[in-house]
């Protein structure tokens, strides 16, 4: 009864182009791509003796970290100084909010800060939807990573690894392996992987750990490791978390690695040019075979160096958006 | 005071009246329908030409708020908010703070509910000491002190002898006891219908069994202690037919749905919209359409609002952080016609459930415009359009997805024991 607008076009622009990365749901497949495209430009310059562009000078970049995160701050932050940003990085979860603040109080102090760009983690699904519905205008918001729901960046350089190890999408079977459940990665690899045309996307892991209806986001549910890795050629593995073993949807680590570790063994059954990933950090024993993390398929390591490209490239691509914005509401005052 | 309503459509479902006729109205009770009592003389007159005149709505779950969370409405904001909506009636769960297990918090709610004089408040009284679901609250003495029923809201009683305990001492007194039933553990931590939505949404789900095997476990034990029982706010459809099946049975329960159920599925949440964060949730198109049906076949008894006013700030969050609940005594009739203009139900069926329906469910002489019953009465332009605004609204919260939404129905006259409580 309700006519709703789809609540993923707060990410764009009156131009369709990008001012907030909240989710890799909802975005064309133009749009995916001309990200890769501006990631895969920054990924030839951090090879350079210099490493810095001017696209954020001037601009101030808050990191708000509402959860704890070491690889993803880190290289949020190194992303935006590349990008010759001002950064400010703010551990909320040890400041303001332990004392009370709400989510809007800490943003409003922020926004008199005059920031011009806010990377947002947060426990809670949709932070990121709400903080750019609620921001004053002008502030791209970059979702780091919120609750269940989201993690568009980890996606995207997923996506721009597997392009540069496959050369496209429209041919390949993935598999993502393990926590879906529990997993905001998974869930925006889904929606990146359909966008961009993959052939088929599988989803691997018990039943306690698949969220109810998992196939209506267009994949195809194995509970059976071994029937599922056949023949695929990206293997994406989650990170499985401790506690999960005491709220009863596991009965221990080592049944869950021997059903649903990735080892050598399992390896064999997919295509022979097959590549590995993880978002990291790894629970080496627990998820994934030593071996097969160091192995020659692991692309893990390269993932972490795609990860500042591709956050280059959303941060400058969301300041492009507000600031057209911006532009055009001045041209019509 | 003797008040005449002239030329209305009267639509009293207990009578199966639907006429245009007068209505005699003489101190604060039903005279008579028709023709005026011998010697009447009007101090008031009210055209009635084009309006519906109806017995005044009552609402089986309004949260008040107070004592002990005015930050989100008080007796007397909620009931003047009742008063706009047309209902003169409100049963009001428990969660006050303190817990209403005594009877100084009946008394307090009695008096505050009477110094305000825009509706009838009908406490309910907590079935468990501190709703903590392991001591039996006093309820003899609470439903001496105006308790109509006992509940021990969502919160569990993880014991299965304490809640037969707790039946069969209700049964020892004639008390009705009241479920909103949620098993603790499935719907721990959930805060929308666990479904496709949710599962892109990441958000935590609360199962259909969250709801069916409280209802289930329930059910048994109405049967073994022959307690007279309602169940409120039911979401699933599988819920409302093991209720109607124990009917037919022969087990004396009834049960209400909340009128945003009969309405809205979980796929409005798509937007992490708070306004849609609701407890019990929004089910899928399956369960709203079982719902429908059931209601359509007289399966259940009532429909109520579910009313939850908050503060702004409890709402200003992200989905799961915003407190679950939505006003809804100002837009419980509107929101009813629907099911009317939809050509679900009747006009006089859709009446029903607000009057009759609850209530036979209390067992209360209320709900009808039998000559010698209270002049509680509701008057209202079916076809009317509306729009509730931050501006016209009586409730302190503004928590409604409906806020701003074309609405169609709206109260002209609101009469509570006789007198006009309401009026535009």
């Amino acid at each position: 009864m309700f006519e709703q607008q789809d609540p993923n076009l707060i990410q764009l622009n009156s131009a369709g182009q990008l001012k907030h990365f909240l989710t890799t749901e909802g975005l064309s497949r133009e749009m995916l791509t001309e990200i890769l495209d501006t990631a895969d430009s920054f990924v030839d310059m951090s090879a350079q003796q210099v490493k810095k562009v001017p696209l954020l000078r001037g601009k101030t970049v808050v990191n708000l970290f509402f959860e704890a995160s070491t690889r993803t701050a880190s290289t949020f932050e190194l992303a935006a100084k590349r990008l010759s940003a001002d950064v400010l990085n703010l551990n909320i979860k040890t400041s303001s909010t332990s004392k009370g603040e709400t989510l809007k109080d800490t943003l409003m102090t922020m926004e008199a800060m005059h920031s011009d760009m806010f990377i947002v983690r947060h426990s809670d699904s949709g932070a990121a939807h709400y903080i750019a519905s609620n921001v004053t205008p002008h502030v791209a918001v970059i979702n780091a990573g919120d609750g269940r729901h989201a993690h568009p960046t980890q996606a995207m350089l997923d996506m721009l690894t597997i392009r540069q190890h496959k050369g496209g999408f429209e041919h390949l079977t993935v598999a993502i392996v393990g926590d879906i459940l529990h997993s905001r990665v998974a869930r925006s690899q889904i929606h990146a992987l359909r966008t961009l045309g993959a052939r088929e996307i599988r989803v691997i892991g018990p039943t306690t750990l698949l969220p109810r209806h998992i196939e209506a986001l267009g994949v195809t549910v194995y509970t059976d490791m071994c029937q599922g890795l056949k023949d695929v050629d990206v293997v994406m593995m989650l990170r499985l978390q401790k506690e999960r073993m005491q709220s009863a949807l596991l009965p221990s680590e080592s049944e869950f690695y021997s059903l649903y570790g990735l080892t050598e063994e399992k390896l064999k059954l997919t295509h022979p040019d097959s590549i590995v990933m993880h978002p990291g950090p790894i629970n080496r024993g627990v998820e994934i075979e030593t071996s097969v993390a160091d192995g020659p398929k692991s692309m893990i390591l390269k993932q972490v160096t795609n990860g500042i490209a591709v956050r280059m490239a959303v941060m400058s691509m969301a300041m492009g958006g507000q600031m057209t914005d911006h532009q055009a509401e001045r041209e019509s005052e | 005071m003797n008040i005449a309503i002239r030329n209305g459509r009267v639509i009293d479902p207990a009578n199966h009246l639907d006429q245009i006729t007068d209505l005699f109205i003489c101190a604060g009770k039903i005279a008579a329908v028709g023709e005026p009592p011998a010697a009447f003389m009007a101090d008031q007159e009210i055209d009635a030409t084009n309006l519906v005149v109806s017995p005044g709505l009552i609402d089986l779950c309004a949260n008040l708020r107070e004592p002990g969370y005015s930050r989100k409405g008080t007796i007397a904001s909620e009931t003047a908010a009742a008063a706009a909506g047309g209902i003169t009636t409100l049963c009001m769960p428990p969660l006050t703070r303190p817990i209403a297990d005594n009877t100084a918090v009946i008394d307090l709610i009695e008096d505050l509910a009477k110094q305000a004089g825009n509706a009838r408040v009908l406490p309910m009284g907590a079935l468990t000491q501190e709703l903590k679901g392991e001591q039996l609250s006093p309820m003899y003495g609470l439903s001496k002190a105006g308790c109509i029923g006992f509940t021990n809201a969502r919160e569990p009683i993880h014991s299965s002898l304490t809640l037969a305990r707790c039946l069969e001492y209700a049964a020892t007194h004639d008390l009705l006891v009241i479920f909103q039933p949620q098993d603790a553990d499935l719907a721990a931590g959930g805060t929308m219908h666990d479904d496709t939505t949710c599962t892109r949404l990441g958000l935590s789900g609360i199962p259909e069994s969250a709801e069916t095997i409280e209802v289930a476990r329930c059910l048994l034990l109405i049967e073994q202690t022959g307690v007279r029982a309602h169940f409120g706010q039911l979401s699933c459809e599988r819920s409302v037919k093991m209720v109607m099946d124990a009917r037919e049975r022969g087990l004396p329960v009834t049960a209400d749905i909340a009128i945003q159920n009969l309405l809205l599925t979980d796929e409005n949440v798509s937007g992490f919209d708070p306004n849609f964060h609701l407890i019990p949730p929004l089910r899928s198109q399956l369960d709203r359409a079982g719902l429908r049906h059931a209601l359509v076949a007289d399966g259940f008894q009532a429909i109520c609002s579910d009313h939850q006013p908050h503060e702004l700030a409890a709402k200003q969050a992200p989905f799961a952080a915003t407190e679950p609940g939505m006003t809804g005594l100002e837009t419980l009739l509107s929101l009813s016609l629907m099911l009317v203009q939809q050509e679900l139900i009747s006009l006089p069926q859709m009446l029903a459930k607000l009057t009759t329906g609850p209530a036979r469910v209390l067992n209360v002489d209320l709900g009808t415009l039998t000559p010698g019953s209270s002049a509680d009465i509701c008057i209202f332009d079916p076809e009317q359009e509306w729009v509730l605004t931050q501006e016209n609204r009586r409730s302190a919260g503004a928590n409604t997805p409906f806020m701003g939404f074309p609405l169609k129905g709206v109260v002209r006259y609101t009469l509570f024991e006789g007198n006009v409580v309401f009026q535009q």
